[in-house]
């Protein structure tokens, strides 16, 4: 009796060790490495593209077709985000109804300072991005909130955006455990399976960029934050990160999460993060 | 993964031989719900669950059980799909990812 | 207020080139709205470029054209420093128009 009471926990033990071993590809045992991680992402992307400078990434779809550059490049003189850059110039230094404004609650007054964001909080413990900062912002002034998805919202994110052009994205992860953690759950959000569809954001952003979707060009994710908020002809209207991350999701017939939930804060910290010394090419017009 | 595929023909094959009433349809409809209220907590309900779920309930509505039942079963499976993956993705994911 | 319409003209010997960018919401009047209930038509009907007092383009629009249009065309003549004149009427029988030099 005894000896096959522990032959069995022998073999138990054995097999939860084996599992263990499968479960715990090499390396990830060990601490999380942003840097590299980066870096590998960034190099992945590059040997797969080696007629594109990094900063090409950052046009998504426009640097994946010729065709498509051409009539970009077009457009771009006329684009179709110019009306929420100047509504959003107008709303930013409107004052609010306490006499304060935006410039009050961002530093060098909210000017050239998106490629900061999102950043993560030592005293909250979260990822904040420009949309949580801007709405806090109006919510200690006595305002109202905007809906995180389009209209006011998109507009002043065009805005910060656009007085942010060429600068590098410059995310940092600080040394606390729950910043990396954030990261590593928004690098887990990313590469994670959803939707009936099983999509991950990677099968399409990693597996396929510049192949097609239906008739869609898809972006490469590097670089693919570095353009919001976008003025997309689909939506005939500008939407922001919250807009394109529920509207993927639905699109793969996953019930999308609310605005700024922990999970798309996340993954915004991730894909910004890796984007890291890209220009901020936003806001951006996507077909 | 390569579950999913087996699990919804699986469904879609069976058919109801018998006459659902609403006490069958009831009992259908909730076993739905609180799969779909699980794959909830889990971060990972599908759309078409919920599209399910209002099929089974209009065609209760209209009095058809055999149809509501069948779509509430449906709805069930497709819920219990999405626990599936939500459950193997937190493993699975690792073999997407750049390295 | 400013002008909905932004339009560039640029002259290169024989031919000038111009783009224009109109704000103007392009309703078709089949489109619902959250509640169900369909958006009016609400459209850019006729969209002209003068010329030296002369229509040098007129584009004749239905609700099947997006939301803020975007025109681009070349046409033979104009001189650099010439006045360019743009105007729409909608279907509510509004209007705009602004002018542009040809640069």
């Amino acid at each position: 009796m005894m000896k096959l009471r522990t032959a069995t926990r022998f073999g138990l033990s054995a097999l939860a060790l084996a599992a263990l071993a499968f479960a715990w590809p090499a390396g990830a045992a060990d601490k999380v490495d942003p840097v590299a991680e980066a870096k590998a992402f960034k190099k992945f992307f590059y040997d797969k593209f080696p007629k594109l400078k990094p900063e090409d990434f950052v046009n998504g779809p426009y640097s994946m077709d010729e065709g498509l550059h051409k009539q970009w490049v077009e457009k771009e003189q006329f684009p179709p985000y110019e009306f929420a850059v100047e509504a959003g110039k107008e709303m930013f230094t409107k004052p609010f109804k306490n006499g304060k404004t935006y410039e009050d609650c961002f530093p060098n007054k909210g000017i050239g300072i998106r490629q900061n964001y999102p950043y993560f909080d030592e005293k909250e413990g979260k990822v904040i991005t420009l949309e949580l900062a801007l709405n806090r912002c109006r919510e200690a002034n006595g305002e109202a909130p905007y809906s995180y998805v389009k209209d006011e919202m998109a507009s002043l994110t065009a805005y910060m955006a656009f007085t942010s052009r060429g600068k590098p994205f410059d995310i940092k992860i600080p040394d606390d455990p729950r910043a990396l953690e954030a990261y590593e759950k928004g690098k887990e959000y990313f590469y994670t399976r959803r939707g009936q569809l099983n999509f991950a954001c990677a099968t399409c952003h990693v597996q396929s960029p510049g192949e097609r979707i239906r008739t869609e060009v898809l972006a490469p994710a590097l670089g693919i934050m570095n353009a919001m908020p976008i003025y997309r002809s689909e939506w005939s209207g500008m939407g922001t990160t919250s807009r394109r991350y529920m509207t993927c999701n639905s699109q793969t017939r996953g019930v999308p999460l609310n605005p700024q939930d922990d999970e798309y804060r996340n993954v915004e910290y991730y894909l910004s993060y890796v984007a890291n010394g890209l220009p901020i090419s936003g806001p951006g017009a996507r077909p | 993964m390569r579950m999913l595929p087996v699990l919804l023909a699986a469904l879609l094959t069976t058919s109801c031989a018998f006459a659902a009433n609403e006490a069958d349809y009831k009992a259908a409809y909730a076993a739905a719900e609180v799969a779909n209220s699980e794959a909830g907590k889990l971060r990972n309900q599908w759309t078409t669950t919920a599209a399910m779920l209002g099929a089974a309930k209009k065609a209760a509505d209209a009095g058809d059980f055999d149809k509501a039942v069948a779509a509430a079963q449906e709805a069930e499976a497709l819920a219990k799909a999405s626990i599936y993956q939500a459950t193997s993705e937190k493993t699975l994911w690792k073999e997407m990812e750049i390295r | 207020m400013a002008s909905t319409i932004r339009v560039r003209a640029t002259n290169n010997g024989d031919i000038t080139e111009v783009q224009a960018l109109i704000q103007h919401p392009m309703d078709s009047g089949f489109v619902k709205d959250a509640k169900g209930e369909i958006i009016p038509p609400h459209f850019i009907q006729q969209l002209t470029f003068e010329y030296d007092g002369k229509p040098v383009f007129i584009a004749d629009w239905g609700g099947g054209v997006s939301k803020d249009p975007y025109i681009k065309f070349a046409f033979k003549g104009g001189k650099k420093g010439d006045e360019l004149k743009v105007s729409w009427v909608d279907n509510k029988g509004a209007t705009d128009s602004t002018t542009a030099k040809i640069a």
